[in-house]
């Protein structure tokens, strides 16, 4: 009787320790998911809102500039390509489809420096108040990507850190084994700064 | 650092790697910026505004946050420490937290006439009134033209002027403009059958075992008194100023303009 009294402590002993650990630590992994993921739709919000800008943009410059067919049309094809791909949160975990994303919003930045350098040879069109502003947005639009992609890239670190490191990697292994640890952006492109808009 | 392509390698390198990121996240802080300290609404460190001016720019800000609750706060700074002054700028108006923290109606001019460089870095709460549009206006019309002629002090001042008057014509506008970020934590489902067999196993415990009420009196109300004084709600780091002015827990996420001159 003596012997099973210790037993049955000892078991709700353990299952007690386990269950306090539950407490320190069970809701680091969906938390810092669910971070993660409202961070990329910043990141993504952001982009397209500079797609929104392009075609106010293309039709001003148009005005002025009609010759640069060339450059105009690259930007809007560039912007017709960067909108279609699309990643949702549950999209985040595979690398492949993040580096599809990066790919076309660098070609999209590339095809708008081209632009806003070729817009530097007409006076008219450098002084025209629409311009002006929208220059400003785009370049506002630029910081807030650099700021949202910043943030992002800190919290996938935190994730993925939490699935790696203890205590987080007990849980992982356990209850969250359907959580991949997210895809960074790919900082050997040399695009980990997104290049700067400067007027 | 690309840790998906350190991840993939074996578990040895795997352990490795994951110290390495552990490692560099501890370092990270010691890497950063000194950034100025927060010590009125005027933080003059590169000494080019005049006392009379700075007075005048303190009274008028301390009348907006009365007025209208918005953080504007003035800062200019000796050195970039060789960043861009979008990136400084973002990171010191976080570091400062400016802004309510639901609304994060705060506003930072920021002045770094070494680099000859400025910037409006606007809270995400009043992106929609002080538009970056806006901003760069302000700074092509009333800042750079006097800062070029070296007239710092009214440079700032202008530019103070033109940013409380876009901030105050339309108040109905910020009043009603809640945070529509996406940043809220939202809540974890706290796993309740957990909870329930934890209470469950305490309540068995507690009856059963003399040695596990003397443990949870002993070790579980102790920490529990410790770690509940020092548990004073997420708000706790921003209000450190003890008696003089800081920043209310606002936050921005790059809106604002910047020029140079």
């Amino acid at each position: 009787m003596v012997v099973s009294m210790a037993r049955i402590r000892g078991f709700f002993a353990v299952i007690l320790l386990g269950l306090t650990v539950a407490g320190c630590g069970y809701n680091t992994i969906p938390t810092l998911e669910v971070q993660a993921k409202a961070k990329w739709s910043d990141v993504q919000n952001n982009y397209q809102r500079r797609a929104d800008l392009i075609p106010n943009l293309v039709s001003t410059v148009q005005g002025y500039a009609k010759q640069e067919r060339e450059v105009l049309t690259s930007v809007i094809e560039a912007r017709a390509k960067a909108t279609s791909v699309k990643i949702d949160a549950s999209q985040l975990t595979d690398p492949e489809k993040v580096k599809q994303f990066q790919d076309a919003q660098n070609q999209l930045s590339g095809a708008l420096g081209r632009l806003i350098a070729v817009s530097e040879n007409y006076p008219d069109l450098k002084s025209n108040q629409n311009f002006l502003a929208l220059q400003s947005q785009l370049e506002g639009t630029e910081n807030r990507i650099a700021v949202a992609r910043r943030d992002y890239i800190e919290s996938v670190r935190a994730y993925n850190t939490e699935l790696r490191t203890f205590p987080g990697v007990l849980w992982a292994s356990t209850f969250f084994r359907s959580n991949k640890p997210m895809a960074e952006f790919a900082a050997s492109t040399g695009s980990d700064k997104p290049p700067q808009v400067k007027f | 650092m690309n840790a998906a392509g350190i991840f993939s390698a074996n578990g040895g390198r795997k352990r490795l790697a994951a110290a390495l990121v552990v490692a560099l996240l501890a370092i990270a802080p010691a890497l950063a910026i000194n950034f100025p300290a927060l010590t009125g609404r005027v933080v003059d460190q590169a000494n080019i505004i005049q006392p009379d001016t700075r007075v005048a720019i303190e009274q008028k800000l301390a009348d907006l946050e009365a007025k209208s609750g918005i953080q504007l706060v003035v800062a200019t700074v000796n050195s970039l420490e060789g960043q861009e002054v979008e990136p400084y700028a973002n990171e010191l108006f976080r570091k400062w937290a400016l802004g309510e923290k639901q609304k994060n109606n705060g506003v930072l001019l920021l002045v770094a006439p070494n680099e000859r460089r400025v910037r409006i870095e606007v809270g995400y709460g009043l992106e929609g009134t002080l538009t970056d549009a806006l901003s760069k206006v302000i700074i092509s019309n009333a800042m750079a033209p006097r800062f070029k002629a070296g007239n710092f002090s009214e440079g700032t001042s202008r530019g103070v002027d033109d940013i409380i008057t876009v901030l105050t014509t339309d108040a109905s506008e910020w009043q009603k403009r809640p945070s529509l970020r996406l940043d809220y934590q939202q809540p974890v489902d706290p796993a309740n059958w957990i909870l329930l067999a934890a209470l469950f196993g305490f309540f068995i415990l507690f009856i059963v075992s003399p040695t596990f009420r003397w443990l949870f009196f002993n070790i579980v109300l102790n920490v529990l008194a410790s770690s509940g004084s020092s548990r004073g709600g997420y708000s706790g780091g921003s209000y450190s100023g003890g008696g003089g002015f800081s920043g209310g827990g606002g936050s921005s996420g790059g809106g604002g303009a910047s020029g140079s001159w």
